[in-house]
């Protein structure tokens, strides 16, 4: 807790390439977002009002992924003012959806699809945060949940470091007792690759989970793989599988090659 | 105002209290505008060219992910469109819950955008948080009830951002008896405060204004239309969806990643102020009462009274919701099977800003050929500049700097500009050799 007459922690929250749905955890919170504006001061959150992007900040949340050569500079800048600097959302941790674009010959695409291409200051590549500088906390989703943004406000006004969530989703399904449903309805899942955080939610409405908290360290993406192509999808159904909504994320792009390959050869 | 002649270049680098970043350029040269525009520059996030190849059962999850405001409207469209081109028969249960689901996205939007966005304008204060010391109780009914749609949104899909209960043909699971039963009892509560949210708006006093323009939105023969309908324009335009590229077109300003859109070559408003100057009369009668009491005349030429606008639909959505929940029973199955066909799907409804448009080429495996995306920023786009121009005339163009930026941040906000999702379908912009 706050020591009585010591400033507030300085808390931003930056935008970048995105959809805007991770800031969503903080202005989603509800009364609690009342009570954490009277425990930190919100110095930069332009979606919610405040505006001062240059300021010093204790604590920087930075949604989105890098796109463009200003999103480059901006960053930078970020990174100088900021104690600690924490990636929210895929985007930011893994170059988002967007990053698919990657696999493609994205200049082609920018030349071919604009007809004023020079206002379209695109990089090649949507890239995540730490590609560009140091990250002092990462954390996954798509979106990230009100629930992990306040462990980690928590977390720093305690002066401890946040912690990760090292388990996979179906150590989720299992605490919750969910039916796995890869055993009993031979539905390709994600989530053995997969980073808990979620609760495992899709396997909780009897679905997939698509792998949107990214990959699970350690994660056995060979052998998913092969499970998947023994339950009867085809080459390009597995690459689609780990080419989504964290395609550049190494571990999955990795698989989605691997898996290409065997599709091509 | 002669002697008052002068120069004015206002730049508004970072638009607050807008979802995206755009900005603003204005140039006052001898008391006449020789520049206005509002520029978008968000990056392109190419949805269009990488939902190209995607299997249909991956769609909802990945246009989700153009807004998190509004992933509901994405989802509900695009399963829409592929229904109807797989010819798939719904069930009556998968039809009421589409649209309790959509009216769950409705509250959470439109009450964010009443309290945390826009009302800060009217009352002086920079945001919210600074509106919640002059307006506690205010702010704290706008908080519950933005809470209770995200809650309706995740009875259906787990979570309120990117939910993941939507699939071709129905949901993926059927939320149980009991959770239904005590969410209704929230919505039922909840019905006062949205009444009283509605005369806080109207007592509100908003800025006076009295523009020409035409509306859009789609319109049903019975309900109010959110999710599902023909597309109709305050002239009298009434279509279906599929002839939306035979009166509405997009260019490319060059200064913008955003395209403009137009109908019969003019700017037009979607959103909730077209609906209700549209279908109020689509209203259940205790809110067309509720709203005569207001003394809001309809149709309105003053944006200003979206804020009213959004009240009302939140008053309707709760209604709709209860409605629909009243005999809920679990379903035999929340979905049924579908089989793909290639052909071109198109699906229309309307997003909390506003009409919404989609359209798929699908081959016969069921994956997307070519996918071509129309939200409702961008067709608000050239109707916002428009009426920046009329309302700072109005407004006087020899007021302060920091007077007019205020004015114009106050018009785009009236229009909810989501600009996250008015960037992605440049690809109407191809130039084919
Ligand atoms: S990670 Fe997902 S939810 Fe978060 S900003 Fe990116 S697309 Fe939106
Ligand atoms: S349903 Fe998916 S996440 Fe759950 S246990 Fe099975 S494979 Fe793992
Ligand atoms: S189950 Fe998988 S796809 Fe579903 S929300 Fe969790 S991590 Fe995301």
């Amino acid at each position: 807790m706050n020591v009585p007459g010591t400033p507030k922690p300085r808390v931003a929250v930056h935008k970048f390439s995105s959809c805007d749905g991770c800031q969503l955890a903080f202005l989603n919170l509800g009364e609690e977002l009342l009570r954490l504006a009277e425990r930190v001061d919100l110095v930069h959150f332009a979606e919610a009002g405040p505006l001062d992007p240059d300021t010093d900040a204790d604590i920087a949340f930075v949604e989105g992924s890098m796109s463009t050569p200003e999103d480059l500079e901006r960053i930078r800048r970020i990174r100088e003012h900021s104690r600690m600097l924490v990636a929210i959302g895929a985007c930011a941790t893994a170059g988002g959806i967007q990053a698919l674009r990657n696999d493609a010959d994205a200049a082609g695409w920018a030349a071919a699809i604009y007809s004023h291409p020079e206002a379209i200051a695109s990089l090649a590549h949507s890239t995540p945060i730490a590609s560009h500088v140091k990250v002092d906390f990462e954390l996954w989703g798509c979106p990230v949940s009100g629930r992990q943004i306040l462990a980690v406000v928590n977390a720093l006004l305690l002066g401890v470091g946040p912690r990760d969530n090292g388990d996979k989703v179906c150590t989720e399904c299992k605490r919750n007792g969910y039916p796995c449903v890869m055993v009993s309805r031979g539905i390709a899942c994600m989530g053995p690759v997969t980073r808990a955080g979620c609760g495992a939610l899709c396997p909780g409405l009897g679905r997939d989970c698509y792998g949107c908290y990214g990959p699970v360290e350690n994660a056995n993406t060979d052998a998913l793989a092969a499970q998947f192509a023994l339950q009867g999808l085809d080459p390009q159904a597995v690459v689609r599988r780990f080419r989504s909504i964290n395609s550049q994320a190494p571990v999955f792009l990795a698989a989605a090659n691997k898996a290409g390959r065997r599709r091509d050869g | 105002m002669g002697e008052q002649r002068r120069s004015v270049a206002i730049h508004v680098p970072v638009l607050a209290r807008v979802e995206g970043e755009g900005a603003l350029d204005l140039r006052i040269d001898d008391g006449a505008i020789t520049e206005l525009r509002l520029r978008i520059f968000e990056p392109p996030r190419f949805f269009e060219k990488f939902l190209e190849g995607r299997h249909y059962t991956e769609i909802p999850d990945m246009v989700a992910r153009i807004c998190g405001i509004c992933p509901v409207a994405y989802q509900v469209t695009a399963a829409q469109a592929l229904e109807t081109l797989f010819d798939v028969e719904l069930s009556p249960w998968t039809r009421a819950m589409r649209r309790v689901f959509y009216c769950g996205e409705w509250i959470q939007s439109h009450s964010l955008h009443i309290h945390l966005l826009a009302a800060p304008d009217f009352f002086g204060c920079g945001n919210a948080i600074d509106l919640a010391r002059i307006a506690p109780d205010e702010v704290r009914r706008g908080l519950r009830i933005q809470a209770l749609g995200n809650e309706l949104m995740d009875l259906f899909g787990a979570r309120s951002v990117h939910p993941v209960g939507v699939r071709i043909g129905g949901f993926h699971a059927a939320p149980p008896l009991a959770r239904v039963r005590e969410l209704r009892e929230k919505l039922r509560a909840a019905l006062p405060d949205a009444e009283a949210l509605v005369r806080w708006t109207a007592g509100i006093a908003l800025p006076q204004d009295d523009q020409a323009f035409v509306s859009v939105a789609t319109r049903h023969p019975q309900d109010y239309a959110i999710e599902h309908g023909d597309i109709a324009a305050s002239d009298g335009l009434l279509i279906s969806p599929s002839a939306f590229g035979d009166h509405f077109a997009e260019r490319q300003a060059p200064f913008s990643t955003a395209l403009f859109s137009s109908y019969h070559g003019q700017p037009y408003l979607v959103g909730p102020l077209a609906r209700l100057n549209l279908s109020h009369d689509r209203l259940p009668p205790g809110i067309q009462a509720l709203l005569a009491e207001t003394g809001l005349a309809l149709p309105s030429r003053n944006l200003f009274h979206s804020l009213v606008a959004r009240a009302v639909e939140i008053r309707l959505a709760l209604h709709d919701a209860l409605r629909l929940l009243d005999d809920y029973r679990v379903p035999e199955s929340p979905w049924v099977p579908v089989v793909p066909r290639a052909g071109v799907a198109i699906g229309c409804t309307e997003a909390p800003r506003g009409l919404l448009w989609q359209r798929y080429e699908m081959d016969s495996e069921g994956c997307v050929v070519s996918a071509r995306i129309v939200p409702p920023t961008s067709q608000n786009q050239a109707r916002i500049e428009e009426d920046l121009r009329l309302s700072l005339l109005e407004f006087g163009l020899d007021r302060p700097d920091d007077a007019l930026r205020l004015h114009c941040e106050k018009v785009i906000r009236n229009y909810d500009p989501c600009i996250s999702c008015a960037t992605h379908f440049l690809r109407l912009n191809v130039e084919r050799p």
